[in-house]
């Protein structure tokens, strides 16, 4: 089987192996974590306002007494929440886009490219902020949308012009002469011998969203509370440093940890997947 | 080869046009600059916000599109409308152009410059301690978001004014107050974190490209030939291979100093610099409907112009584009 083959090699390259075993316990922080601590992320300590980090509040207290602690933890499992979201829609997205422009071509070849560089052009940051706040009180699912429109372009390029070379193949000519339809050919035969280049950037968008949910909640243009994450965290502790820098310093350090062992099963996974590519 | 230029100049125009259109239909119909009247004390009489409104086509009450018509006849004159407060948007661009320029300008040379420098020692020093040492800090540098390494820089600002006595500045352009020399002095002590904070991100990002394009060209026939006619290796590294492998980060460095003119706003929102990224964030936030327009009409510009100057340094790099 192909997709045992792919793993095994996957597994084989050092970095992903270290980036694997680094986003499991963080994962387990974020999803365990909370059961070990002493204290609920929504509760509030009055006897403790900016503490900073203590034997009862292990990551310090915020100015309304929440354990900073629990509400990391809470605000990263939305985070990855999100990452993960967002990669899985992107990556389909840019996966049925491109292969169908480069399958079918003709009229929706062009106005599929042409969308997608219109979408180029268009500043992403600035289309979700004007949007975002309409979706106030809507749900963060609809910010998980937003974010996925504007991330498939440029792999939905690559996708087509790999297309445009397996269409000939005569595995894909063989079925199409046998008479099954364009729409399954995409999906038995395009799509999964397109799978490495897929789970790269899959991989690589995670890391990518998570950073920009972060970038835009700093700004108050992403996750709208009552819902926390680890960039609405982040904002509201940037605030406060220097003087209470554990409140900005924790929530950072979650967020470099995740972008950094997602990114490190990301580059692994080119090696062991593409070994061609360069970049 | 004309032809082909020309034609990839009307539809980028076009995209152009397109976009920032959909910005504005966007921004009027989802901004509200009424608001920031109608809370006012003493209370404003409705027919006076209204011809106010009126004056800086900012009028909810008008349909859309008369609206933008009215936006559009003005763009097209170059006349980009006036602000919430009625303030002429040109004038507020042409200030912030120049305060980005000065922050971007050192700090996008610097960072691809040096980028290039680091990226092209390690692949001359592939595998060894040097090489891995960048490659690792690229990696980590590349996984911190700008937001983070801005707040890390000021905290790291803080201790060392505490610890050493120095007094690095880590708010605003310039201190109130001051002239001539010191002035001077007080505009570039502003600008040190700032272009540090732009320049690591683009250093660890450069270095990996040209690292990898290094070591792609270093291998090649034409390095070796330049060794057997006799050049020193250092003449040919620098002449032969760092040139051609210089290629695609030249096309990166257009680009992202296109971007990055809008793009520099999480810097320029930290350190309090009041550029373009910061008026991107900041027109949002006051429901600033012709300066939001004109911010997204400037970068898409930005992002086509970034496109045609990439290929001429292309064209100029690489002796192949320019015979076909």
């Amino acid at each position: 089987m192909r997709s045992k083959v792919v793993f095994a090699r996957m597994l084989r390259n050092r970095q992903t192996r270290y980036g694997l075993i680094a986003l499991l316990l963080l994962l387990l922080l974020a999803y365990v974590g909370p059961f070990f601590g002493p204290h609920d992320w929504l509760e509030k300590d009055f006897t403790a306002f900016m503490e900073p980090p203590s034997a009862d509040h292990w990551w310090g207290t915020t100015q309304i007494g929440q354990d900073v602690y629990a509400v990391a933890l809470h605000g990263m499992q939305k985070s990855i929440v999100i990452g993960f979201l967002v990669a899985l829609i992107s990556t389909g997205l840019a996966a049925l886009v491109g292969a169908s422009a480069g399958y079918f071509g003709g009229w929706l070849d062009k106005a599929l490219m042409w969308g997608a560089d219109l979408l180029l052009v268009l500043p992403s940051f600035l289309i979700i902020a004007i949007v975002s706040p309409n979706l106030r009180g809507g749900s963060w699912l609809w910010f998980v949308l937003l974010l996925a429109a504007f991330s498939w372009m440029i792999t939905s390029r690559v996708v087509r012009s790999m297309t445009l070379s397996l269409r000939e193949r005569e595995y894909i000519l063989a079925a199409r002469y046998m008479g099954i339809p364009g729409w399954k050919i995409i999906i038995r035969h395009v799509v999964p011998n397109l799978s490495s280049l897929l789970i790269i950037d899959a991989t690589l968008n995670v890391s990518a969203a998570i950073i920009g949910e972060a970038g835009l909640s700093f700004f108050g243009f992403g996750v709208q509370p009552p819902d926390v994450s680890l960039g609405t965290l982040i904002a509201a502790g940037s605030d406060k440093v220097p003087g209470y820098s554990w409140l900005f310093l924790f929530p950072s350090g979650l967020l470099v940890l995740l972008v950094l062992s997602v990114n490190l099963i990301g580059d692994g996974l080119r090696d062991a997947l593409d070994p061609g590519s360069n970049s | 080869m004309g032809a082909y230029l020309l034609k990839r100049l009307v539809s980028n125009v076009l995209l152009v046009a397109i976009a920032a259109s959909m910005a504005y239909f966007l921004a009027a119909t989802s901004l509200n600059p009424r608001a920031k009247y109608e809370g006012r004390q003493p209370p404003v009489a409705e027919a006076v916000i209204d011809s106010t409104l009126d004056d800086y086509n900012l009028n909810d009450k008008k349909p859309v599109f008369e609206r933008y018509v009215t936006w559009v006849s003005g763009v097209v004159t170059g006349d980009l409308g006036k602000t919430w407060q009625g303030k002429s948007v040109n004038d507020e661009m042409g200030r912030r152009i120049g305060v980005s320029l000065r922050l971007l300008l050192i700090g996008t040379v610097l960072g691809s410059g040096i980028g290039v420098a680091v990226g092209a020692f390690a692949a001359i020093r592939q595998y060894r301690v040097s090489d891995r040492v960048i490659g690792v800090a690229a990696f980590v540098i590349m996984a911190v978001p700008v937001f983070v390494m801005a707040k890390m820089l000021t905290i790291g600002a803080v201790g060392m004014n505490e610890l050493l006595g120095t007094k690095l500045e880590y708010t605003g352009e310039y201190t109130p107050g001051l002239s001539g020399w010191d002035q001077t002095l007080s505009r570039l002590n502003h600008l040190i974190l700032p272009t540090i904070s732009l320049c690591l991100g683009q250093i660890a990002f450069y270095s990996r490209i040209q690292r990898n394009m290094m070591l792609d060209v270093l291998g090649q026939d034409f390095v070796r030939t330049a060794r057997a006619k006799g050049l020193s290796r250092k003449a040919a590294l620098l002449k032969h291979a760092l040139r051609t492998a210089l290629v695609p980060a030249a096309t990166y460095f257009a680009f992202t100093f296109g971007t990055l003119l809008t793009g520099a706003i999480f810097t320029e929102k930290i350190f309090g610099w009041n550029g373009m990224g910061a008026w991107l964030v900041d027109s949002i936030q006051q429901n600033d409907t012709n300066a939001v327009a004109a911010v997204n009409l400037f970068a898409a510009v930005c992002v086509l112009f970034a496109g045609l100057l990439s290929d001429f340094i292309v064209a100029a790099l690489d002796p192949r584009v320019r015979v076909s």
